[in-house]
């Protein structure tokens, strides 16, 4: 009887695992992902009702756990602004990551005597759980500029994390040996993992930070597969891998669009070395006026915005799509290309302009622009700066040299919009400032669309 | 031998899961993350499975941890997924409101 309802259970999670792999595919067009991410749900609240079937579980910690799981997850889900997404998809990350590593834990407090197959992955979940854990709490501290979002980088730092690995993989070996005289060796584990998540993300910095998202994605996969060999689960073990290939894909994709390696990312920290002052480009930049910028807009046939992390720090968006909706009227072709790498997260871009009511065919991708870039008459760059950067391109002392760009500088007309002349993240001065093309239009970036949206209702 | 059938499981989850994400347009880059994270979040089942009654109480304070986390990474992650897809409209939706 009892393994009866085991196999059932167990029949159910292949169709759960169905659900997943049909949600992942709906996620292919923007017309159904909606259903994909329900059908998604559907089979994750299946798998979880048939689970509560098993024996002798204890339902009131279940309940009590699932009821403040619940309160806290959709309270977080409504609540957050969508230019705070990044941050929230790293908080809900960190705490995929720490169930696993709790639940490795439990299993292990419950049954020390392990075989070394079980014993190796109880340390691996336990392990990339943990630094899953606080590699995301590190990355929501400085996506929410809790801490700075500056790489931090000492001296000997990669020997640091060099001898933190080498402690994990001598404590995952001794433990792994056995695991029953182990208890104070699993302790450690767990510590080093906590440890090496701060000491590996705290050198990347802010504009790598889509970067070091979509790893953790990856990770927090990777260690709900482990813990799915822990208890021999295979649910557990096909949703980890799916969302483990997920995150390897989206890094793969964040280091390609940077032109850089993920070691490069992750061990360089990027955007802490500048370049020797005087270096980069300097020259006459031509400031524009709300007025003068409304005329080259009433003029043009066709305008592509170019948005950046600061349209997300402005809030922008709105205003940005209302000027968009009133060029519309006036007869122009209304693009928004958008850089792989814009903003703090992949996608970041897309979803603030969705959000805007932006809708989904006006938003281009950076390699459907360029070809075309000559015939667009005005591009709008809004606070983006190093993916506009035609150094990229030309100037091989650039620190992004060989990065893919938005190729605003190839449009009729170009105009940046900037609080002021301060270089970008990446700390380089932006080569585009000076193109004869180049008109700068100087405030704050929401307060300046609006200026331009008056104008035009002035009309 | 049970070992062996499970990598054989995870190895080709891992293929599909490539096949399929490959698929995902750049435009749905942030929903694919957060839809994904939610489904990390089935450490939620093998948290359930393993908060059995006769545990000992380190072992119960450990799992209903991990049925919390896992349960705001499900739920959390489902719905703020379902709010970023609601606002991806396509044009002529907006002509029709």
């Amino acid at each position: 009887m009892m393994d009866t309802i085991a196999l059932l259970i167990n029949f159910a999670y292949v169709v759960s695992a169905g659900f997943f792999v049909l949600g992942l595919k709906m996620l292919s067009s923007p017309a159904t992902a909606r259903q994909g991410n329900l059908l998604s749900a559907f089979g994750m609240l299946l798998a979880i009702v048939v689970t509560l079937f098993y024996a002798g579980l204890d339902y009131k910690w279940i309940l009590l756990g699932m009821a403040i799981g619940t309160g806290i997850g959709l309270v977080a889900a409504y609540k957050v602004q969508m230019t705070s997404m990044p941050e929230m998809v790293a908080l809900f990350n960190g705490f995929g990551g720490i169930a696993s590593l709790l639940l490795a834990w439990a299993e292990y407090h419950q049954h020390p005597e392990l075989s070394v197959f079980i014993a190796l992955v109880t340390f691996l979940s336990a392990f990339i759980g943990g630094i899953t854990f606080s590699g995301s709490m590190v990355a929501f501290g400085k996506l929410a500029e809790l801490i700075s979002s500056k790489a931090v980088v000492f001296k000997g730092q990669h020997i640091v994390n060099g001898a933190i690995l080498l402690a994990a993989v001598g404590s995952g070996v001794m433990f792994s040996m056995d695991s029953a005289a182990s208890y104070p060796v699993f302790l450690v584990i767990v510590v080093v993992a906590l440890l090496f998540g701060v000491t590996s993300v705290i050198p990347i910095g802010g504009a790598d930070m889509p970067v070091v998202i979509s790893l953790l994605n990856s990770y927090s996969g990777i260690a709900a597969c482990a813990a799915g060999f822990v208890i021999h689960n295979n649910i557990l073990i096909v949703a980890g891998a799916l969302v483990g290939a997920s995150g390897i894909i989206l890094t793969k994709i964040m280091c390609k669009a940077m032109n850089r390696s993920l070691t490069n990312v992750l061990f360089s920290g990027f955007g802490s070395t500048t370049q020797a002052a005087g270096d980069g480009p300097q020259g006459e930049t031509k400031p524009a006026t709300a007025e003068d910028v409304y005329y080259i807009l009433e003029a043009a046939d066709s305008v592509a915005f170019v948005p950046g992390y600061g349209l997300a720090v402005a809030q922008a968006q709105h205003v940005v799509q209302e000027l968009g909706e009133l060029l519309e009227k006036n007869g122009t072709e209304v693009m928004y290309a958008i850089h792989p790498v814009a903003g703090r997260m992949p996608g970041h871009m897309n979803v603030l302009l969705a959000e805007a009511n932006v809708p989904y065919d006006q938003l281009v991708e950076m390699d459907d622009i360029n070809p075309k870039m000559e015939s667009v008459d005005v591009c709008v760059v809004i606070g983006a700066n190093d993916v506009v950067n035609p150094a990229a391109l030309d100037d091989e002392t650039s620190p992004i040299y060989g990065m893919p760009i938005i190729e605003t500088h190839r449009a009729k007309t170009v105009i940046v919009l900037k609080r002021s002349m301060n270089p970008g993240f990446a700390g380089i001065q932006n080569a585009l400032f000076f193109y004869p093309n180049t008109r700068m239009y100087f405030g704050d970036a929401k307060a300046s669309i609006q200026a331009l949206v008056a104008e035009f209702k002035g009309d | 031998m049970e070992a062996v059938f499970l990598t054989f499981v995870f190895v080709l989850s891992i293929f599909l899961g490539f096949e399929l994400i490959s698929k995902v347009p750049s435009t749905l880059h942030t929903p694919l993350m957060s839809g994904s994270n939610a489904i990390s979040g089935i450490t939620l089942i093998g948290s359930l499975a393993c908060l059995k009654a006769d545990n000992g109480t380190v072992a119960i304070i450990l799992g209903t941890l991990a049925v919390t986390f896992a349960t705001v990474n499900v739920v959390g992650g489902y719905a703020v997924t379902n709010r970023m897809l609601e606002m991806f409209k396509k044009k002529d939706d907006k002509g029709a409101k």
